[in-house]
């Protein structure tokens, strides 16, 4: 019932101001084109500067309320992201500038040399020195920018500082997988016929030895505070992102390509929580890159947190290799059999 | 070869006609609205497909910001016309999707690009430079027909059982490869990419013509820096289109390769739950982005030139006033349309591109910033110690620029690949493209046709409409876009479904409530203008002289019901630019006055 009535007062507002139009132009026809011209230039003229001062207002009102929601209203959660942060206010300053000078004076132009009868325009087509002025000018400003810029995307993407850990996170249709390269500080090769989502989801090669201490979990990822980390970043199925908001960066996540970024993370989660003043807060990943109906839900979590609490959360985790195979795992089983390895590669390769 | 000469080898449906073809043509119904080959027709064929598929494509936008502004409610009529793809009256992930991408899909292509340089290059060209028509008449028919088809194979796609595509309008494969990845990359990517192609068909049929008919047919005394601003940019555009769109028909025919003969050209690695292990090794799923962006990003300006151009005439005319630095912008229509070629991997910076490869593109990108601030400072100059007459077509005119400034600015954030790397595929891009390209392209658009709407059907739009149409739209349009900068500055990821899940993105609920409900208004305002434009073919006032803007270019020197040729008798003979307004105290000249013997010079 609702949506007829809304249709309805909708159509008859439609027809009202159809028949407002109407009426105006049978009245322009009859006092002349040239009157009904000036009257209407004066209002849109008028309107011109209505315009520019309630959209200014709104320009304003808008970062009143909505400034506290974005990223600026607390620091980054890397180091890095605070470089970001600089560069994006150098950028506000110089766009906001010319933003407001610009629109200023596009309307007020407008209004200011609307249509009267006494005018005499200016014969005006070219003129080479303010031609060079607005050449030069923007491309001095956008030289210094393109500096600034490159400086720190270069360092973005150059190398990992010596002290960095290493983690590997992979994107599946619709999660994270993480993989810390365990005691021996080195990831075992992987090979993605090898993959079976129960009991090797990221492909791992177990004749490798190097993976048999790799550690691989889901959902969490902990780093520690103040020590960069390279992020080794690949795909499972589809073109994926590592969407780090907090820390401002992302990196996609491509199959068959590996790709790498690396940041320090200068919170840890408690801290960040006391900084926003959010007790929910947490450190996420999100898929920054178009993978599917699920592409809304896929989510990764990050905790950051002190060396300590690291290194004791790090010796809870058991290595994927035991997890894979269980009668392997000191704890569990007395006996090794190294011939149950065998099988299970066979049956990956079974899949090609 | 002549105009007359051209018209003349055409026999056929032209006999007996020739120079004295206006108004007594012996047409059929058929040859004359359906199988046109008037340029004139074909424009208009080509502006109200263009229509329909605006109402289409914002519709659809209206049902995913349904979601978004709303995601906890439920609209029972969505089931009634959505069926299965809005179940209980939420629409689904699935459809949310695919609503997104044939949004985005439709806009730039259907509307942005066959809408508005279709509809202009066709109608403007032989108009604005003295030429019966076309170089080919009956391509430029078929360039409108291979894009009606397009547009009915992907209305079709929106029908079948899987769906329409919805991986995004960029369709960037593995997922636009794999139908086990994503139900709509089945049947409905099949669809998407028959109509894609026979897209490409006819916009290089269309651009052809385009090129061929500047260069050759510009009628006596029409030097190529006599044309108006507005043939330049159709030029550009048309120039811009045949040399990139054949570069993403390659990608695409690679990408059906990939889904229907087996080839690896862009999968790799690949596990896809519930298959297994593809068997396919060493592509590249970054090959395709490098083919798609090298159209993708020329494209931004195959649909902005256009507006370009159409808004320097305009903002000239009812300035009363030369345009200011003619040269100058042609020189930057230039340098925009080379810069376009090099830009490309911007819209690559996170893909892990070498990062010295990206520096150059960022050099290239904000290379861009200087023939727009230009373009910019040259419309702010004409407007400088004009008489501004405030006709819809200049209102659209002005805010076109407005926009142009605000959305062009951002592009300065995000060209700077160390910003874009915190802002690339968040709000930000969303805000900063459709206030650029979206909305200062249908600024562009609508002011093309208040302006020339008396031109193609001899009356006149209704002018209070036209007002109101304007303010509302450009006030919407920033209440819409504006904020989402802010969503944006917050991390929050584009093609989101929803956001209730994410602590970083949840608190802007109220907003894009307020975005939805201001999106929704827009979209009904759009209906006056519609509803004023077909009233208006019928029953608006009459155009009762040849020149009722008072304007200097060839257009308005034909007959007020220009028939199939243009111009009764000889075409005009050109002896000036475009525009000599208010020169020597004199408020016009048209290009067809010969130059005074006591004439100043500029």
């Amino acid at each position: 019932m609702t949506i007829y009535l809304t249709i309805a007062v909708i159509v008859l507002i439609f027809v009202v101001i159809f028949q407002i139009s109407k009426a105006s132009e049978y009245v322009s026809t009859l006092k002349g084109d040239e009157t009904s011209r000036k009257q209407n230039n004066k209002i849109n003229g008028a309107l011109m500067v209505v315009f520019l001062v309630l959209g200014l207002f709104g320009v304003w009102y808008c970062n009143h309320i909505l400034f506290d929601k974005t990223l600026l209203a607390h620091d980054s959660g890397s180091v890095e992201g605070a470089r970001v942060d600089s560069m994006l206010w150098v950028t506000l300053a110089v766009t906001g500038f010319v933003f407001i000078g610009t629109q200023i004076v596009l309307f007020w132009f407008s209004y200011k040399f609307q249509e009267k009868e006494n005018r005499k325009v200016f014969y005006f087509p070219h003129s080479n020195s303010l031609e060079v002025l607005w050449t030069v000018v923007p491309a001095i400003v956008l030289t210094v920018l393109v500096v600034i810029g490159l400086r720190n995307w270069f360092l973005f993407t150059g190398a990992p500082p010596q002290n960095a850990m290493q983690v590997e996170i992979t994107g599946k249709q619709f999660g994270w997988i993480f993989r810390y390269p365990g005691k021996d500080g080195a990831f075992g090769k992987k090979y993605y016929k090898n993959i079976d989502p129960a009991s090797n989801s990221i492909g791992l090669i177990w004749d490798d030895q190097l993976t048999h201490d790799d550690v691989v979990t889901e959902q969490t990822m902990y780093l520690v505070k103040g020590r960069p980390v390279k992020l080794i970043i690949g795909s499972r199925d589809v073109i994926h992102d590592v969407g780090l908001s907090q820390f401002r960066l992302k990196m996609d996540a491509v199959p068959g390509i590996p790709t790498t970024l690396w940041f320090t993370p200068k919170y840890t989660t408690a801290e960040m929580k006391e900084i926003t003043g959010n007790p929910n807060f947490v450190y996420e990943i999100s898929c920054d890159q178009m993978c599917g109906n699920g592409h809304y839900s896929m989510k990764g979590i990050i905790e950051v947190v002190s060396q300590e609490e690291y290194d004791l959360w790090m010796a809870k985790q058991k290595p994927y290799y035991l997890a894979a195979f269980p009668d392997k795992d000191p704890t569990n089983a007395p006996t090794v059999d190294s011939t149950k390895l065998k099988p299970v590669v066979a049956k990956a390769e079974i899949k090609m | 070869m002549s105009n007359e000469a051209v018209l003349h080898t055409h026999s056929g449906a032209h006999d007996g006609h020739g120079d004295h073809s206006h108004e007594h043509h012996h047409e059929t119904f058929i040859t004359k609205y359906v199988f046109s080959q008037d340029h004139k027709m074909i424009a208009k064929q080509f502006l109200i497909t263009g229509m329909v598929w605006a109402v289409l494509g914002g519709l659809m936008s209206v049902l995913f910001r349904l979601q978004l502004g709303y995601p906890d409610q439920s609209f029972p009529w969505l089931e009634d016309i959505l069926g299965k793809w809005a179940k209980g009256g939420h629409i689904t992930p699935e459809a949310y999707y695919a609503l997104v991408t044939t949004h985005g899909t439709v806009l730039v292509f259907f509307v942005l690009t066959a809408g508005l340089s279709g509809t202009f290059a066709n109608f403007l060209i032989p108009l604005q430079i003295g030429a019966r028509d076309m170089a080919s008449p009956f391509m430029n028919m078929l360039s409108y027909w291979f894009f009606f088809i397009a547009g009915l194979v992907m209305l079709c796609s929106v029908f079948v059982e899987t769906g329409p595509f919805s991986g995004g309008w960029t369709a960037y494969p593995p997922l636009s490869a794999l139908g086990d990845a994503s139900p709509g990359s089945k049947t409905g990517m099949d669809l998407w990419l028959i109509s894609m192609a026979l897209f490409v068909v006819s916009s290089l049929l269309g651009g052809l013509n385009y090129i061929a008919t500047v260069l050759n047919m510009r009628t006596k005394g029409m030097s190529m820096t006599r044309l108006p601003l507005t043939i330049w940019a159709l030029f550009f555009t048309a120039v811009l289109g045949v040399l990139s769109f054949p570069v993403l028909f390659s990608g695409f025919i690679l990408l059906i390769f990939d889904r229907n003969f087996g080839t690896s050209f862009y999968l790799s690695d690949i596990f896809v739950n519930g298959v297994g292990a593809l068997p396919n090794e060493g592509g590249s799923a970054i090959l395709y982005q490098h083919l798609f962006w090298f159209l993708g990003h020329p494209e931004v300006y195959i649909i902005l030139l256009p507006a370009m151009g159409m808004v320097s005439e305009i903002m000239s005319v009812n300035s009363r006033k030369p345009i200011f630095g003619y040269m100058a912008m042609i020189g930057s229509l230039f340098a925009i349309a080379i810069l376009a070629f090099l830009v490309w991997a911007h819209h690559m910076f996170v893909t892990g591109l070498n990062p010295f490869l990206g520096s150059v593109f960022v050099l290239l990108t904000l290379l861009i910033a200087v023939p727009s601030a230009i373009k910019v400072f040259n419309w702010l100059t004409t407007l400088w110690r004009g008489n501004i007459r405030f006709t819809p077509g200049m209102l659209f005119a002005i805010g076109f620029v407005s926009l142009f400034i605000s959305g062009g600015l951002t592009g300065i954030w995000l060209g700077n690949s160390a910003l874009n790397i915190h802002l690339h595929d968040t709000y930000f891009v969303i805000a900063h493209f459709h206030i650029v390209m979206g909305v200062a392209s249908m600024f562009g658009m609508f002011a093309g046709i208040y302006h020339w709407f008396p031109k193609m059907y001899g009356r006149f739009m209704n002018n209070t409409l036209a007002y109101i149409h304007f303010w509302v739209t450009i006030a919407g349009a920033y209440m819409i876009f504006w904020p989402m900068h802010y969503e944006g500055l917050a991390g929050m990821p584009r093609r989101y479904y929803d956001y209730s899940i994410w602590e970083s993105f949840k608190q802007f609920q109220g907003l894009n409530q307020f975005i939805s409900l201001v999106a929704m208004i827009v979209f009904a305002a759009q209906f006056l203008f519609l509803f004023n434009f077909f009233y208006s073919v019928f029953k608006g006032r009459k155009v009762t002289t040849q020149n009722p803007w008072e304007s200097n270019t060839l257009e308005w020197t034909t007959p007020i019901h220009p028939g199939h040729g243009n111009w009764v008798g000889e075409i005009p003979e050109v002896h000036r630019w475009a525009y000599d307004y208010g020169k020597d105290g004199v408020d016009f000249i048209p290009q067809t006055t010969p130059v005074g013997a006591d004439e100043s010079h500029h």
